[in-house]
């Protein structure tokens, strides 16, 4: 993956509610290696920005490019590429983390992820957890199940909503470590948060 | 095996796996459905004569009701728990994803109605060829209504209380198989061929699973966004 090349690129980006104008005229470019913060007060538009970027939501104005192409042209190969994690963690409650994760892993991810899925269950701390379902973990385990699946997917693009939320100190020192290494290895990331994240000058900040 | 078709099974095992873990709730279409229909000879005659008249309508409105009544879980709790964003956002076209729902939803709501009927019919005195007739209209008829309602529930499954606005969006759509499948037992009843009805009945479903897989999915992408 080139390191010079923009793989993300929001231009001309605008959003409304009703009347309320969130953002207007959003331009910024992220290239491998490179992560963006996305702060700002509460109904700024952080989590409208989020589902734009990945294609949920139609913006009002403007146009998210990946790779140089319109999202909505190529919808299959940039889902193939990017992992979103929302608010609603999308894990069934009923199945355990083993079922979770080998079912998310056939439908959203590629051809061999299952393969690492102990290594997986390893890095976020939930090895000894893999066979109870999802209904009995606590609100920060069930954060890392979601993270083990986007771990799983092996995509390019993270986009996180609030990933911070619920988790404890060690499970914050995990998702920075765990960026640390996905920017290493030329991955990129979009997220809002109100933590200060241990990145460096990879770190990009957006106020909104 | 195609990366396609394997997202396909997974889903449906989910799915499956899913509905075993609630097996209580699982039961509901069909208590309904018995219900319903053991309710006509004590309401309004036990003669079997006026039975077997009736036994035709009486099991297929019965079955289209069971079946509008468990539509809304087919999408609700993916829709609640954030699932349904990530199965949007899969590389696999959401249609393939829509179908494998629908499908499980039907192997758990409509195969055991289909697997009840024959009785339900006997409960009303349908004679044999009558049976085999509401089997196969059956049969073609369940995973039709499955796939016409799964674009209602779509459209409504974002709204707080979509429950009546469904029931009205889809039971208009339901109309023409409830007519082409009651009337092919009547006239099997009589002891006439129904292959006429059949091909009509098996028309709209390769009509419905041909399009309505595309309309779910583009439904659910504006229930989501």
């Amino acid at each position: 993956m080139s390191e010079t090349v923009s793989l993300l690129q929001v231009r001309g980006l605008s959003c409304y509610r009703g009347e309320v104008c969130l953002f207007e005229n959003m331009e910024f470019s992220l290239r491998g290696g490179e992560a963006l913060q996305i702060e700002g007060a509460n109904g700024a538009g952080k989590t409208s920005l989020l589902r734009i970027i990945a294609g949920m939501t139609p913006p009002d104005e403007g146009d998210v490019l990946w790779c140089g192409g319109r999202i909505q042209d190529r919808r299959s190969d940039f889902n193939s590429q990017m992992a979103y994690l929302g608010h609603h963690l999308g894990l069934k409650y009923e199945l355990t983390v083993e079922e979770n994760l080998r079912a998310a892993a056939v439908i959203q991810g590629g051809a061999n992820s299952l393969d690492f899925l102990a290594d997986v269950l390893q890095q976020v701390g939930l090895s000894d957890r893999a066979d109870l379902p999802v209904r009995v973990l606590s609100a920060g385990q069930r954060q890392r199940v979601a993270l083990a699946r986007m771990l799983l997917i092996g995509a390019v693009l993270w986009i996180l909503d609030e990933p911070f939320t619920a988790l404890d100190a060690g499970g914050i020192v995990l998702i920075s470590e765990l960026l640390g290494y996905h920017l290493d290895r030329g991955g990129l990331a979009v997220m809002t948060s109100h933590q200060s994240i241990p990145l460096g000058s990879r770190l990009r900040r957006l106020i909104l | 095996m195609s990366a396609g078709w394997r997202a396909f099974v997974a889903l449906v095992k989910r799915d499956l796996l899913l509905a075993f873990r609630h097996r209580g709730e699982l039961l509901n279409p069909l208590l309904f459905f018995m219900l319903v229909v053991t309710l006509f000879p004590l309401g309004v005659s036990p003669e079997s004569a006026l039975l077997r008249i009736m036994a035709p309508g009486v099991i297929w409105i019965a079955a289209l009701l069971a079946g509008l009544f468990s539509l809304e879980t087919m999408f609700r709790s993916d829709f609640d728990d954030g699932a349904l964003e990530q199965m949007a956002l899969s590389p696999h076209p959401l249609s393939l994803l829509v179908l494998a729902k629908v499908f499980a939803h039907w192997l758990v709501t409509g195969l055991p109605m289909l697997l009840m009927a024959p009785l339900l019919g006997l409960f009303l005195s349908l004679p044999a060829t009558g049976l085999y007739a509401l089997e196969l209209t059956l049969l073609i008829g369940t995973p039709l209504l499955g796939l016409v309602g799964s674009i209602g529930v779509a459209l409504t499954v974002g709204l707080r209380r979509g429950g009546v606005l469904l029931t009205l969006l889809v039971l208009p759509l339901y109309i023409p198989v409830l007519i082409f499948a009651t009337n092919a037992v009547s006239v099997a009843v009589a002891g006439l061929p129904i292959d006429g009805q059949l091909y009509f009945l098996l028309a709209l479903l390769v009509l419905a699973i041909t399009l309505a897989p595309f309309a779910t999915a583009a439904a659910l992408r504006i229930s989501l966004s």
